[in-house]
C-alpha cells in the first residue's frame, strides 16, 4: 500500500494544521428513543485538531452520539456546536459499512457531491493509495479497499471535522492495522479534528489523544493519552493504558 | 483452440429443438402425421418463404410489432411514471395505491367485453388491452424498487449534500433499476400473450389475423408460421430485455 499525503512545505503545513480543525462543543445533548434515554445530557468539548476516541459496550449510545454530532439525529435536548475559522465547517462521516454507490466507479464515488471535482477526487484516491483502481466498480474491491475509498470520499471535502463510526469494525486484523496507520498519517498531515467511535480499546489507545468512555448515555471516563507518536503496540506504557481503559469498560 | 472447446457448450441448448424437428420431419415423412394436423417442417419453411416473398408476412409483422411497441410504450411508460411517483411520495402512494391494487386484481382479459363496447374492435381497443396488461408489472416493480433502495445509501448521499433531482438521479433511480428492469422483462413477456389474444378477437392485419385467417382455410402450415413467429418475437423481446440489463446493471457482478 502506498501512502503519500506528505506535502512539500512543512512550515506552511504546520500553520494549516492549526487552522484546519474545527472545535466541537456539546452542551447537555440528550436523545431518547421510545422513552429510553440513549444520551443523557452529554457535555463535551473537543479542541481543534484533537483526535478523540469514544469507546463503550454495544448499545451504550456511542454511535448515537456520533450521529447527533453529524446531524443525522436530532437531539431531544441540548445543542451541538461545531465551529471553524469563521466559515461553515465541513463535517464528514465514515460509516461502518463503506456505503459506496455500487453503480458508480470508484472515482465517481469519491467525486460524489463535488462540482468539477475529478482532479481533486484523483488526488484523494492517490492519498489512500487506490488511484489505479479509479475506474473499477466497488463490487470488485475488498472490504479494506472499500473503506479506503470511503475515506478518500470524506477527505476530498477537506473536512474540519471527521467522524468515524466504527469504520474498521468489519475488517480483518491486518487490514485494520494498515487502515489505522493510514488514518493517523492523514490526520497528522491535514490536522482535522477527528472523533472515532470504536469498540476496540487498543484501537482507541493507538490513535487517540483522548479516550472517552460512554456508559448508559453518560460520559464515564475522559482519559488523556500522552503517548508519543508513532505508538507501539505492546509497549509497556501503551499496555498499561489499554488495560486501564479495558478494566474501566468491564467494571459494570 | 479455446473456441473449439466452447463449441459444444454453445450448441447444447439447440440440440433438443433440432432433435424434435428431426423427429417431426421423419414422422411426417413416414406418414405418421396427417398434414392437416401437423404439416412437415419443410412445408412450414416453404409457407414461410412464400409469405415472405409475397410481402404478406412483412405487412402482418409490421402491424403486430407496431401494436406491441405502442401498447408497451403507453402501458409501461405510465406504469413507470406512477411507480416512480408513488415510490417517492408517501402522500401520492396513500392516495393512489389502494385504487391501483384493486384494478390490478381484474385480469386484463376479463375487460375484453367492456373494451369492445367502449372502443369497438378498432386499434384503440387493442392498444388499451395491451397497455392495461403491461402497466401493472411495470408499476409494481418500479414501486417496489424505489421503496427498497438502501436507506443507508440515501443517508450517506444526503450527508454529502445530495438532494432533490441529484439524489434521485444518482442514488434512488439506479438503486431501483434492477427491480425496474425485472418489470420491463415481465411486461415484454406479457405484451405478446395479450397481443395474441387481442389479434385473434378481431383484426384486419397482424400475425394473429394471419393465423386465424389461415385456420379458416385449413392452412395448418401458415398457422404454424404464425405460432413460430410469436415464439421468435418473444425470444427477441427477452434478448432485448437481457441486453438492457447487461448494459444498465454492468456494475452488478450478477449481470456480467
Amino acid at each position: 500500500m502506498q501512502i503519500n499525503p506528505i506535502e512539500e512545505n512543512k512550515v506552511s503545513q504546520a500553520a494549516d494544521r492549526i487552522n484546519h480543525g474545527a472545535h466541537l462543543n456539546l452542551k447537555g445533548v440528550t436523545k431518547r428513543y421510545a422513552g429510553r434515554t440513549v444520551l443523557d445530557a452529554v457535555h463535551l468539548k473537543i479542541t481543534p485538531g484533537e483526535f478523540v476516541a469514544v469507546v463503550g459496550r454495544s448499545g451504550c449510545g456511542k454511535s448515537t452520539l456520533l450521529r447527533a454530532i453529524a446531524g443525522l439525529e436530532k437531539p431531544d435536548g441540548g445543542q451541538v456546536k461545531i465551529g471553524g475559522g469563521g466559515q461553515q465547517p465541513e463535517v464528514r462521516i465514515m460509516f461502518q459499512d463503506a456505503r459506496l454507490l455500487p453503480w458508480k466507479t470508484v472515482l465517481q464515488n469519491v467525486a460524489l457531491g463535488l462540482k468539477d471535482g475529478t482532479a481533486r477526487a484523483r488526488a484523494a484516491l492517490d492519498s489512500v493509495g487506490l488511484l489505479e483502481r479509479a475506474g473499477d466498480w466497488p463490487a470488485v474491491l475488498s472490504g479494506g479497499q472499500r473503506q479506503r475509498v470511503a475515506l478518500a470520499r470524506a477527505l476530498v471535502h477537506e473536512p474540519h471535522l471527521l467522524l468515524l463510526d466504527e469504520p474498521l469494525g468489519a475488517l480483518d486484523a491486518l487490514t485494520r492495522i494498515e487502515m489505522q496507520q493510514l488514518i493517523e498519517s492523514l490526520w497528522t498531515a491535514r490536522g482535522f479534528t477527528a472523533v472515532l467511535v470504536t469498540h476496540d480499546v487498543q484501537e482507541a489507545v493507538m490513535l487517540a489523544d483522548r479516550v472517552l468512555l460512554i456508559e448508559e448515555g453518560r460520559l464515564a471516563l475522559d482519559l488523556q493519552i500522552g503517548l508519543a507518536r508513532p505508538r507501539v503496540r505492546g509497549d509497556a506504557a501503551f499496555g498499561a493504558l489499554e488495560q486501564q481503559v479495558l478494566d474501566r469498560v468491564l467494571q459494570i | 483452440m479455446a473456441r473449439l472447446t466452447q463449441l459444444p457448450g454453445l450448441l447444447a441448448p439447440w440440440a433438443l429443438p433440432v432433435l424434435l424437428v428431426a423427429v417431426w420431419q421423419a414422422a411426417a415423412h413416414a406418414g405418421l402425421l396427417s398434414s392437416r394436423i401437423l404439416p412437415e417442417p419443410w412445408a412450414v419453411a416453404m409457407a414461410f418463404r412464400d409469405l415472405a416473398v409475397s410481402g404478406e408476412l412483412w405487412t402482418h409483422l409490421r402491424v403486430s410489432l407496431w401494436r406491441a411497441l405502442a401498447g408497451f410504450g403507453v402501458g409501461a411508460g405510465l406504469g413507470l411514471l406512477l411507480g416512480l411517483l408513488n415510490g417517492s411520495s408517501r402522500r401520492a402512494a396513500t392516495l393512489l395505491d389502494t385504487t391501483l391494487q384493486m384494478i390490478r386484481n381484474i385480469p386484463a382479459l376479463a375487460l375484453i367485453p367492456l373494451v369492445i363496447l367502449w372502443f369497438g374492435i378498432d386499434e384503440a381497443a387493442k392498444l388499451f388491452l395491451l397497455a392495461v396488461g403491461v402497466f401493472f408489472p411495470m408499476y409494481l416493480n418500479t414501486f417496489h424498487g424505489i421503496r427498497s433502495v438502501d436507506a443507508g445509501l440515501i443517508e450517506m448521499a444526503r450527508s454529502y449534500g445530495l438532494s432533490g433531482w441529484a439524489l434521485f438521479r444518482d442514488v434512488i433511480l439506479p438503486g431501483a433499476l434492477p427491480s425496474i428492469l425485472v418489470g420491463v422483462r415481465f411486461s415484454l413477456g406479457l405484451v405478446w400473450v395479450l397481443l395474441i389474444v387481442a389479434e385473434t378477437i378481431s383484426a384486419q392485419a397482424g400475425i394473429g389475423y394471419m393465423t386465424m385467417n389461415a385456420r379458416e382455410f385449413l392452412q395448418t402450415d401458415v398457422v404454424l408460421v404464425g405460432i413460430l413467429l410469436y415464439a421468435l418475437l418473444g425470444k427477441a423481446a427477452d434478448l432485448a430485455a437481457h441486453g438492457l440489463e447487461r448494459h444498465f446493471l454492468r456494475w452488478n457482478p450478477a449481470y456480467r
